[in-house]
């Protein structure tokens, strides 16, 4: 009998624990990240970091980095660092469902030895037998007049600096928008020497409030999230920052430079109330609105997404069964892209569906276990969910010159024009006469904004579309999920071929006959931690 | 209500040029398509307005048609109305010129002889020296063996292109409904005289098939199916660079791809600017139905015969890909006429990968076949009934259940007869 070999995209909570339970389950495992380290968005540290550092920023750290010792260390883990999959090639016929007939999962197409934009990089492809994709999300950041200043970054941009490089952003910092993150991301800054002035919750205290102070019990099941909370919320009292429900920024100003904001009271739609703007001296603003899955992958290997209710967070979602299958066989999804919940949510995510794509044994009690506490992560993104909708009037803020598309300053005024005449309304074309969304995030800041405003502007649904762009996925559709230089395009690729081959980048020594080592026993004679106990109970600390 | 009413059916580049020249010439149009306008074939394509990549015949007299139409057209809609200006700017208009570029000893003689056939027709073709190819594109490959300037190939905006001239459709009377396909004919006294889609059932006195790639499954629906497939093509596009390619440029082995039948990829260089300074590098040709799925192997075959144009774009990152279906008629002429099976059904599509450029002169031709004038350029040759649109039968894609589909055995298709095979997409 040969292994199987799994191959997961994406070295975050959910993707290590993937390859966690994988290998102990008895599987290869392919382990595919386009950072130098594992740890995704989440354990983002500076490059010379190599052991835990004191202090809050932690994140449990130390679990973090047992775990991820375990997997590149791990005989048959074949760890690809700054390897970016830039294609999923479907094989099968063409008018048959995804992954129909031969029931792999797609081709994966890699670019090894270099970051996401990175050039001179190798052209590989890679079969694996199962492909876990725990490709995570980037914040979301609804638009307003002049948050394209210098100086108004997303939340996600502010922690990564705090975490990767320890910059701190600013002396008067104003944290803007919704959700839970926004907490996180205060701690961090003031933990790094930055002052914050106030946070601001866009949403009101009957939606914020009456969604967090429901059944409390079972937030009690989120232990490490919510204990997290509190601690980001007792170092905002420690330093006395204020934390305002239902207000937000609805305008930065600045010669050059972010220098104020127009903060303002809202409805609980998030229509502005006339009459309760303030200005607030700054010298930097981070604004957040949740998350985006990044949905490129899935929806290149064919799986299903469900919708989510207008404003409540920002979906579609990938459809998972409840052992993480998506609804192409061979392929699994873990973590954000299923719902965002944060990193505990996403390693149970994880160890379910690399413990399922290696074919372990699904009658193992610790299956059970990770399966309800799998259910208990779902529950608290429905929760964030709920808590947090973004509300319908936020397109209040905007002006006409209200800049929507950074990357091609594209304003408001020009996509109200382009979505108000039948000519052009079609998500391409008014895309190509507008340019939102051409740019090089290539819509991933602005196409749900776009989306959203074109279903509100009444040239129909978002997906309105045709056979060339089918419903709902036109924000999200990427076919080159990365971009990639022409001349790493026109090499013919390396395949990664047999399934003992080494491939050149892998990490850890492999003494001979390390593959046969291993009789897949069940996972808690293999390994300590996946899946019989994934999530560390040391590691409570997690955020997002 | 005497005038004469007039359904185009799909709001492509195609039906948007038809429905424009009907509607000034006073017919009463409705414009349907079952997505949004432009947003199918028409807005995935590079905008190709070329008389360089056609032999002498009649869809070179269309294109010729065509491109001394274009700057008329364009003036006449910026002309009618403010928005109808503001479409036109969109549409980015640039009469560039076309260089094609041959890379071995027998492209540069199969150039050679092709340009000085096109010549004796009246198109412009110079053949350039080294020195003047280089003066003309500086970053072109010095391996070239030959190399012939084509002044009168333009490029547009695709989707702006149409969308001016639907702007101008609806400046002149015409109505768009979009969202609405076609689901069945209504035949009454053997002439076509409705056709019913979910929001209920469209009368008119005529019909105009403008279904692009879709005309097979619509004239199916509506019984008088014409040998009309999809054919895949990808483009790359680049992060804008400084001026780097100043033409549309292409190699020599496009034309032959272009007249090709293979079902197999064909890929061929075409490179050019764009106004926002992205590069677009097309073409692949491929026969496989309507499948969306990205083909790696054919875009990296793209880029390395791009990269044997321009060796210099190596380094230039492609930043994303797009793909649509051409539709491909066996003989790579269009279908523009009245269908002789089924009186009020007319036909305007199978313009394969040129509809962009042809579009105007397709629907002048459209025009003056309808009101019985006189025409410009011959029509014979994109009648209905010739052997190559009528020899098969209906697409059977999408129009059998799919469990019957599958049973049949992959061998049964590929015993057909090679034009039959056309029609049988899979």
């Amino acid at each position: 009998m040969t292994r199987r070999h799994v191959a997961v995209t994406g070295a975050g909570p959910a993707g290590l624990a993937a390859a966690c339970a994988a290998l102990a389950a008895g599987a290869r495992v392919t382990l595919i990240d386009s950072a130098e380290q594992p740890g995704g968005q989440y354990h983002r540290m500076p490059p010379e970091a190599s052991a835990g550092h004191p202090g809050g920023l932690r994140h449990g750290r130390d679990a973090f980095l047992r775990r991820r010792s375990r997997v590149l260390t791990h005989p048959r883990c074949t760890w690809l660092p700054e390897t970016s999959v830039w294609a999923l090639e479907r094989t099968g016929p063409a008018d048959g469902p995804p992954g129909a007939g031969s029931g792999a999962p797609p081709r994966v197409h890699l670019l090894c030895g270099g970051p996401a934009d990175g050039s001179g990089r190798t052209r590989r492809t890679l079969d694996a037998d199962a492909l876990v994709l725990a490709t995570g999300a980037h914040d979301r950041v609804l638009p307003f007049p002049g948050w394209e200043l210098p100086g108004v970054c997303t939340a996600g941009a502010a922690q990564a600096l705090v975490k990767g490089e320890r910059l701190v952003v600013g002396d008067r910092v104003v944290v803007a928008g919704t959700g839970p993150f926004l907490l996180a991301v205060a701690a961090s800054l003031l933990e790094a020497g930055a002052g914050v002035r106030e946070v601001l919750e866009a949403g009101t205290f009957p939606t914020v409030g009456r969604n967090w102070l429901s059944r409390p019990w079972e937030l009690a099941a989120q232990l490490g999230k919510t204990a997290e909370l509190a601690g980001s919320a007792a170092a905002l009292v420690r330093h006395r920052v204020p934390y305002r429900l239902g207000r937000t920024v609805v305008e930065a100003r600045g010669d050059g430079r972010v220098e104020e904001v127009v903060t303002a009271r809202l409805r609980p739609d998030w229509s502005v109330v006339d009459g309760t703007e303030r200005t607030v001296p700054v010298d930097a603003l981070c604004v957040g609105h949740g998350f985006s899955p990044r949905l490129e992958l899935p929806l290149a290997a064919g799986c299903a997404l469900r919708d989510t209710p207008a404003g409540a967070g920002a979906g579609p979602f990938v459809v998972v069964d409840g052992e993480q299958r998506t609804s192409v066989p061979g392929v699994f999804a873990a973590g954000e892209i299923t719902g965002v919940a944060g990193a505990p949510a996403a390693r149970v995510e994880g160890a379910v569906a690399g413990w399922t794509a290696a074919g372990g044994d699904h009658a193992v009690p610790a299956l059970r276990v990770l399966r309800r506490s799998r259910d208990e992560g779902r529950a608290f993104a429905r929760r964030l969910a709920r808590a947090h909708p973004i509300g319908a009037g936020w397109p209040g803020w905007l002006r006409q010159d209200t800049v929507v598309c950074r990357c091609e300053e594209t304003d408001y005024g020009t996509l109200c024009a382009a979505f108000g005449d039948a000519a052009q309304a079609a998500p391409r074309v008014a895309r190509l006469s507008t340019r939102a969304g051409l740019g090089p995030c290539q819509a991933r800041v602005c196409g749900p904004t776009v989306a959203e405003l074109r279903a509100r502007l009444g040239a129909g649904p978002a997906g309105h579309g045709t056979a060339a762009e089918p419903p709902g996925h036109t924000p999200h559709r990427r076919p080159l999920a990365q971009p990639l230089r022409l001349g790493e395009l026109a090499a013919a690729p390396v395949p990664f071929g047999s399934p003992e081959e080494t491939p050149d980048r892998s990490g850890g020594p492999k003494p001979p006959g390390a593959a046969d080592r291993t009789t897949p026993s069940g996972p808690v004679a293999e390994s300590p931690e996946a899946p019989s106990s994934p999530t560390d109970p040391s590691d409570p600390t997690d955020q997002r | 209500m005497d005038r004469t009413r007039v359904a185009v059916l799909g709001a492509g580049i195609i039906g948007a040029a038809c429905a424009r020249e009907l509607a000034l010439a006073g017919l009463d149009v409705t414009l349907l398509d079952r997505g949004g306008a432009g947003a199918a074939t028409t807005s995935h394509g590079e905008g190709n307005v070329l008389v360089s990549d056609k032999g002498p015949g009649p869809e070179l007299r269309l294109a010729q048609l065509s491109r001394r139409l274009w700057p008329e057209v364009l003036a006449a809609v910026a002309e009618r109305s403010r928005a109808g200006r503001r479409a036109v700017e969109a549409a980015e208009w640039h009469p560039k010129g076309g260089i094609v570029v041959a890379t071995t000893d027998a492209g540069a003689r199969g150039l050679t002889e092709f340009s000085a056939a096109q010549r004796s027709t009246g198109v412009r073709a110079e053949e350039l020296t080294a020195d003047a190819l280089r003066t003309a594109e500086p970053f072109v490959t010095a391996a070239h063996t030959a190399a012939v300037h084509y002044p009168e190939d333009a490029q547009v905006q695709p989707a702006g292109a149409a969308a001016a001239l639907l702007t101008d459709a609806c400046a002149a009377g015409a109505a768009l409904r979009t969202g609405e396909e076609v689901l069945a004919g209504v035949v009454r006294g053997g002439r076509l005289t409705g056709v019913r889609t979910r929001d209920g059932l469209l009368e008119a006195d005529l019909f105009v098939d403008a279904a692009g790639p879709w005309s097979g499954v619509l004239s199916a629906r509506l019984g008088a199916p014409v040998a009309v497939a999809p054919r895949r093509g990808d483009v790359l596009v680049t992060t804008p660079l400084p001026p780097t390619v100043f033409h549309k440029v292409y190699d020599a082995d496009y034309v032959g791809a272009v007249g090709s039948s293979e079902e197999e990829l064909q890929t061929a260089a075409v490179v050019e600017s764009t106004a926002a300074g992205s590069v677009l590098i097309g073409s692949s040709r491929r026969r496989a139905g309507f499948d969306d799925r990205l083909r790696p192997e054919a875009l990296s075959a793209v880029a390395a015969k791009a990269l044997r144009l321009f060796p210099s774009l190596a380094g230039v990152p492609v930043m994303r890909a797009y793909g649509g279906f051409r539709p491909y008629v066996p003989d790579h002429l269009p279908i523009i006429g009245a269908d002789p099976r089924l009186p009020g059904l007319w036909h305007a599509t199978g313009h394969e990968g040129a509809g962009i450029g042809l579009s105007v002169g397709t629907a002048r031709l459209l025009r003056q076949l309808v009101l019985g004038e006189p025409t410009g350029v011959g029509s014979h040759a994109f009648r209905v009934d010739r052997p190559a649109v009528l020899a098969a039968p209906a697409p059977r894609q999408q129009e059998q259940p799919a469990a019957s589909r599958r049973q049949e055995p992959q061998e049964a298709h590929e015993a057909q007869d090679p034009q039959e095979q056309g029609q049988e997409e899979r």
